[in-house]
């Protein structure tokens, strides 16, 4: 199992064909208090840098980048009540959606842990 | 945030307490100590520090400064009586509104603040449009707080004893601690709650000294916002701006008795006839079907799909815990309960018209 980082503040966590992908901790921290998620529905297509879930805060709405290619297998259900999940638990039960992944080569255009650490440390 | 914004007499207090700043009306400001929700629950059952030293506090004095005055704003001065405070707007001669402001007498001066963002060209118009022998004193050496919240009174009242005497809409002049403060009880939370004025020099002395009471916490920029609109309260260039009038922003309470019939204001003649006849558009309150907010923007559609109107504040009630709005929309379909359905990001949202405030208002008012 191997979690990568993408610069728009995703991670995805792969576990064979399989990707859960969410927004770090970094990231829920800049937005603050997560108030609504939409997240995709299985069978849907998305690619890499294109729409696919859309976190709203108290003070806005931010749209959530796929970070690698594929179709989504399961959206997290539990968000639609409980979207403070993202807040409290970013990079485990505030998973945004699950998908198989089409392209595994994308994986290497995206950082490891170390990487986007020194990536955040220089915003 | 842009290099050209100014520093708040207190922005190394806010900083030193974790506060997040951003950049607002020309200013670093607070936009969140812990975080917003936090923040709103906090000033709706404690009590909230808020530094609002961005706002325009001003000095207007003379002979003919009443006069003067009434000539640019819709309130009754004349009867507004020492010590007492009142809601009023600049107007335009078309009705538009210049800005929303706080007027008080104050002995032989008026006290007005003015909103952060327009204090600049409010204090040129005010210069422009006063009549000569009238002074203008914009009071760059004062800061200004707000302390909100229901146990507000009691974290006050031991440092500026007396406080608890002042009702909703009147101030006066204390000792804070040592510290000569002009205190009003009013605010922009819907809570009870006072706004403090006191020299810059000496803010970060009272700060530390209310925010060390027990009751009080630093409450940033997101969380105003949240609890006034929570509150129904407009904020200006976002429900009010140069092309809404104040029957159409449903702030027809701020044109006195006497200048309705006297007239006399800027814009009295189409302001006037919306008094009588209404206005073809209202600023109304919504309720949004599910938990997903909409934003200022969001176009307001009838039946066939054309925009009728438009949403100018919109988020996620702490309290209620579900989205609300303001929206301008047609005076035929602003009745509570009304069905309204929004469109967003090419998505629908149904909705409800709501009557305001969403959260009661808990003014501490005289007893009859």
């Amino acid at each position: 199992m191997s979690v990568y980082y993408s610069k728009e503040h995703e991670w995805v966590r792969v576990e064979g064909d399989t990707a859960t992908v969410g927004i770090t901790d970094f990231a829920q921290g800049q937005l603050g208090d997560i108030v609504f998620v939409e997240v995709p529905e299985a069978g849907r297509q998305v690619a890499q840098g294109g729409d696919a879930a859309v976190v709203e805060s108290v003070k806005a709405a931010s749209d959530v980048y796929a970070p690698v290619t594929g179709e989504v297998i399961e959206g997290n259900a539990a968000l639609a009540d409980t979207p403070e999940l993202v807040n409290s638990d970013p990079e485990g039960e505030g998973w945004f959606f699950k998908l198989k992944l089409a392209d595994p080569g994308q994986l290497d255009g995206l950082m490891d842990a170390a990487a986007y650490k020194a990536f955040c440390d220089s915003l | 945030m842009s290099d050209a914004d100014q520093k708040l007499p207190l922005d190394a207090w806010h900083r030193a307490r974790g506060a997040r700043m951003v950049s607002f009306a020309g200013y670093e400001m607070p936009i969140q100590y812990e975080g917003i929700i936090a923040e709103h629950r906090w000033t709706r059952e404690s009590a909230g520090l808020f530094d609002v030293s961005h706002m325009g506090q001003l000095i207007i004095a003379g002979r003919d400064a009443e006069k003067g005055l009434e000539a640019l704003l819709p309130a009754d001065l004349k009867i507004l009586r020492d010590g007492r405070l009142r809601y009023s707007l600049l107007l335009r001669d078309d009705g538009g509104i210049i800005d929303d402001l706080m007027v008080t007498r104050r002995g032989e001066h008026f006290y007005m603040v003015v909103n952060g963002a327009t204090k600049h060209g409010d204090i040129e118009h005010l210069r422009n449009r006063l009549p000569s022998g009238v002074i203008l004193d914009h009071m760059k050496e004062q800061a200004l707080l707000a302390l909100q919240g229901p146990k507000a009174v009691g974290a006050l009242a031991r440092h500026a004893p007396g406080v608890e005497q002042l009702t909703f809409m009147t101030g006066g002049a204390f000792d804070l601690a040592g510290t000569g403060a002009w205190i009003s009880r009013s605010g922009y939370t819907g809570e009870d709650g006072f706004e403090i004025s006191v020299p810059a020099a000496r803010v970060a002395a009272v700060a530390d000294l209310l925010a060390g009471e027990p009751e009080v916490k630093p409450i940033g920029l997101g969380a105003r916002d949240s609890l006034r609109l929570e509150a129904g309260l407009p904020l200006y260039g976002h429900d009010l701006d140069t092309g809404t009038t104040p029957v159409e922003a449903n702030l027809a309470f701020a044109i006195s008795k006497r200048r309705r019939h006297e007239g006399g204001y800027p814009g009295a003649d189409r302001i006037g006839r919306e008094l009588d006849q209404g206005a073809i558009r209202l600023l109304a309150g919504l309720f949004v079907e599910g938990r997903q907010p909409v934003r200022e923007g969001a176009r307001v559609l009838d039946d066939e799909g054309n925009e009728v109107g438009k949403v100018t504040s919109g988020g996620f009630s702490p309290t209620l815990e579900r989205p609300i709005a303001l929206a301008y929309v047609p005076a035929a379909s602003a009745a509570p309960g009304a069905t309204v359905t929004i469109e967003q990001r090419g998505k629908i949202f149904k909705g409800a018209i709501a009557a305001t405030p969403f959260v009661p208002h808990k003014y501490v008012r005289k007893s009859a």
